[in-house]
C-alpha cells in the first residue's frame, strides 16, 4: 500500500515506539512566544533539566505585544513581566528570539515562513493551536500545549499517537472574488467544528495547486477550527520558489539537494486515507460567519440556517442574530484585517485593490495590523500604505492584536466586528464583542461600506507600484 | 503529576457544545507565568456579569450543583492549546470532565495534568445529564484501573491509551520517559544527519 505525504513526514520521524502506545516522534524545529512557554521553563528548571537543542528553537513576542508605540515600554505591568520572562529565558538558554522591535519580529507563524525556518518535510511545533499553518509547506505542523513544550524543551521530542487521515479534494474554477478564506470557512462549513478531531488533513486538488503560498498558509491555518490537529499541502515548484533566497532557506548545491528530496512528498496514488471529502469549487462563494465557532458560516448573500438546537440558539442569542436573518447591509463599525490567517502582504494587496480611491465609512474602526515587521515593511514598499493611509486607513505594527485580544486592540462590548481572524468565539475579540468572520476582501468592503456587503467588481492582484 | 486511581463524587452538568477553550479561561487571563489561581478565572465570562456580580443562572453558582465532576456537552475544549484551560479547571477542583467527545489538544493537555477526559455515547451522556440535573446528589464512581463509569443510570466502561492509564495511576508524566529515550534519540539525529 502506497504512503501519503503525512505517512512520510511523519514514519520519517519517528524515533521509538511504546508498546501499543504512542511513538517518540522527533521535532525538527519549535517555535515559541511569550503566553505558553513560561510555565515550560520553569517546569525545567525546577527539575534541573537542561534544553536539549536550544538551536532548533526560535522565540518571538506576538500575542501579548500592544501595535502601537512599540518602542515605549508596555504600560500593562502584567504583559510587560511576561514578556521580560520570555527575553531572560532565552537569554539564559541560548534560544533565538526576534523580540519587539527587531527587524524579524511579529506573529509566529507569519515569521517562521517568511524567514525560510519553514521547509517541507520537517515536523514543527509551538504551542499554538494554529501551527498547523505551516503545514502549507508539506511539513507536519501543530499545536502542543505547555506540557509537551516542557516535552520537546528536554528532550526535542513529544510522545504522540499517530493520528489518523483524513483528505479534502477541492477540484474546479473558483469564482471571482472567492479567496482562500473562503475555501476554507467554507470547507469547516459544510464538514463541521469537529469534522477533524482525531486527524491530519491534506489538502488536495487544483484549487490548492493554484494558490500562492499565502492563500495555502491561511487554508492551513485554519484547519484547527474543523478539529484537525494539522492540515498539510504537497510541496510543489510554488512552494521551493517561495523559499527560494530567504534567510534561513539551505543555499546552493544544498537547496537542491532539499529540493529532490521534497519533491518525493507527495502523496502516493495507491495510498489510502481513513476518511476523504470532495467539494466543487464552483460551489465556493465569498462567506461570512454568523455564530460563535467558525463552522457556522454562511455564503455572504445566505440567511442564517433554521435549525432548533439549544447551543445554537444559545450562539445566536450572543451575536444578536436570528434565524432566517440576512447577514447583507448591516451595520458594522468594526473591522480588523490581520492575524495568523490573514496579515500576510498578499492580504493587504487584496484589501488595498479594492480600497484604492475610496473613502473608510465615518462610522467604522478599522484596525490593520501586519502580521510582522517585514509585511510591514513591504506594505510601505508597495506603496500600499499611501492607499490605505487615502482612504483614511491608519496600519499599526505587527501582533496578534484583535484576534485574541490579550493586548489593548479589544473590540468593545457588544460590537460586531468583521475580521480576517480564525475564530468567532463569544468574547474572543473582547468582553461581550460579537466577532464575523471573513476574507481580507470582505473586511476591506465592509470598512469602505461601514455595513456588510458583496464586491461587484473583479479584484485582481494588484500590480505592483 | 498527582496520581489518579478511583473518585465517587457528584457532578456538574453543562449540556453546551463546543465549549471552547476561551470560554474556559478567556485569553486576557493568561498573562501569569506560573500555573497557580486558575481556578479563580475559569468560565469567567459565563460565571460573573459585566458588572462582576454573580450569575446565578450559571450552574457553577447554583449550589445544589457540587463536585469533581464536570459532565459537558459535545466536542469539549475546542480552539486554543492553552494548557490554562486544563490547569483552570483542575485549580477549581475538578477531577474528571466528562464528554460525548473531546478535542484533541485539550485532551492531551487534560491528561498531563492528572485530570481525566471520559469520553462516553451521546446516549449515554444525554441520559446522566438528565439524571443528574434531576437529582444532583446522583453520585458517580470511576476506576480508572478497571476502566469503568459506574452511575445510576448504568455501568459503562471507557477507553484510555494504557500508556496515559500507566501514567495517571503512578502520577507520572512523559518528560521522564522521553529522557530516558536519550541515547535513541542522539542516534537518530546523526542517522538523520547523514541522510
Amino acid at each position: 500500500m502506497g504512503k501519503t505525504l503525512f505517512d512520510k513526514v511523519w514514519d520519517s520521524h519517528v524515533v521509538d515506539a511504546v508498546e501499543n502506545g504512542p511513538q517518540v516522534l522527533y521535532i525538527d524545529k519549535h517555535l515559541i512566544h511569550e503566553v505558553t512557554s513560561p510555565q515550560a521553563f520553569q517546569e525545567l528548571e525546577e527539575r534541573s533539566i537542561p534544553i536539549a537543542r536550544p538551536n532548533q528553537i526560535v522565540a518571538t513576542a506576538d500575542h501579548n505585544t500592544p501595535t502601537i508605540d512599540q518602542h515605549l515600554p508596555i504600560k500593562d505591568a502584567l504583559s510587560r513581566k511576561q514578556l521580560q520572562q520570555l527575553t531572560e529565558n532565552c537569554k539564559k538558554n541560548n534560544i533565538t528570539l526576534y523580540d519587539l522591535g527587531h527587524k524579524y519580529n511579529g506573529i509566529v507563524h507569519v515569521i517562521a515562513p517568511e524567514l525560510g525556518i519553514t521547509q517541507p518535510g520537517m515536523t514543527m511545533v509551538c504551542g499554538d493551536s494554529h501551527t498547523s499553518t505551516h503545514g502549507a509547506f508539506g511539513t507536519i505542523a501543530f499545536g502542543i500545549g505547555t506540557s509537551q513544550v516542557a516535552q520537546v524543551f528536554a528532550s526535542q521530542c513529544l510522545l504522540m499517537q499517530k493520528p489518523k487521515k483524513l483528505r479534502v479534494n477541492v477540484n474546479g474554477k473558483l469564482r471571482k472574488n472567492v479567496l482562500p478564506k473562503d475555501v476554507i470557512l467554507y470547507i469547516i462549513s459544510k464538514l463541521g467544528t469537529n469534522s477533524g478531531t482525531g486527524y491530519f488533513c491534506e489538502y488536495a486538488g487544483n484549487v490548492f495547486e493554484e494558490m500562492s503560498m499565502e492563500g495555502r498558509m491561511t487554508v492551513c491555518n485554519m484547519s484547527i477550527e474543523m478539529g484537525a490537529r494539522g492540515g498539510m499541502i504537497a510541496p510543489d515548484e510554488t512552494t521551493f520558489n517561495y523559499i527560494k533566497g530567504r534567510e534561513f532557506a539551505p543555499k546552493d548545491d544544498n537547496f537542491d539537494k532539499k529540493v529532490a528530496y521534497w519533491k518525493t512528498l507527495k502523496t502516493d496514488a495507491n495510498a489510502v486515507f481513513d476518511l476523504e471529502y470532495t467539494l466543487d469549487a464552483s460551489d465556493i462563494e465569498p462567506m461570512i460567519t454568523y455564530g460563535t465557532n467558525p463552522g457556522m458560516g454562511i455564503k455572504i448573500s445566505d440567511t442564517i440556517p433554521r435549525i432548533n438546537d439549544a447551543t445554537f440558539e444559545k450562539s445566536l442569542a450572543y451575536m444578536g442574530f436570528n434565524k432566517g436573518e440576512l447577514l447583507l447591509e448591516k451595520e458594522i463599525n468594526y473591522v480588523f484585517i490581520g492575524s495568523c490567517t490573514n496579515s500576510r502582504i498578499e492580504d493587504f494587496r487584496i484589501a488595498a485593490t479594492y480600497v484604492k480611491g475610496k473613502q473608510k465609512a465615518a462610522n467604522v474602526t478599522a484596525w490593520l495590523v501586519p502580521g510582522s515587521q517585514q509585511v510591514a515593511k513591504q506594505i510601505s514598499q508597495e506603496g500600499l500604505k499611501k492607499i490605505f493611509e487615502e482612504a483614511g486607513f491608519k496600519l499599526r505594527q505587527p501582533g496578534c492584536s484583535a484576534c485574541l485580544a490579550m493586548n489593548d486592540d479589544k473590540i468593545p462590548e457588544g460590537e460586531y466586528c468583521v475580521s480576517t481572524s480564525n475564530r468567532n468565539f463569544e468574547g474572543r475579540q473582547g468582553q461581550g464583542a460579537k466577532t464575523i468572520l471573513a476574507s481580507p476582501l470582505t473586511a476591506a468592503a465592509t470598512a469602505i461600506a461601514g455595513k456588510i456587503v458583496t464586491v461587484s467588481e473583479e479584484i485582481e492582484e494588484p500590480e505592483l507600484v | 503529576m498527582e496520581k489518579f486511581v478511583t473518585l465517587t463524587s457528584t457532578a456538574i452538568p453543562l449540556p453546551t457544545e463546543n465549549i471552547d477553550t476561551d470560554q474556559i479561561i478567556p485569553a486576557r487571563f493568561l498573562k501569569a507565568t506560573d500555573k497557580q489561581g486558575f481556578g479563580d478565572n475559569v468560565f469567567r465570562d459565563w460565571r460573573f456579569n459585566k458588572d462582576g456580580s454573580t450569575n446565578s443562572s450559571f450552574v457553577l453558582n447554583d449550589t445544589s450543583f457540587q463536585g469533581s465532576i464536570l459532565v459537558a456537552g459535545n466536542n469539549f475544549g475546542c480552539g486554543s492549546s492553552r494548557e490554562h484551560a486544563a490547569w483552570a479547571l483542575s485549580d477549581y477542583g475538578f477531577k474528571v470532565i466528562i464528554s460525548s467527545f473531546f478535542a484533541d489538544i485539550f485532551k492531551g493537555n487534560a491528561l498531563n495534568n492528572g485530570l481525566l477526559p471520559i469520553q462516553v455515547s451521546e446516549e449515554y451522556l444525554k441520559k446522566l445529564l438528565t439524571k443528574i440535573t434531576e437529582n444532583p446528589s446522583t453520585e458517580l464512581t470511576i476506576n480508572l484501573e478497571q476502566q469503568i463509569l459506574k452511575t445510576s443510570v448504568g455501568e459503562i466502561s471507557f477507553e484510555i491509551d494504557s500508556y496515559k492509564k500507566m501514567c495517571l495511576i503512578n502520577g507520572y508524566d512523559d518528560i521522564d520517559f522521553l529522557i530516558s529515550k536519550k541515547e535513541k534519540i542522539n542516534a537518530f539525529e546523526i542517522a538523520q544527519h547523514q541522510l
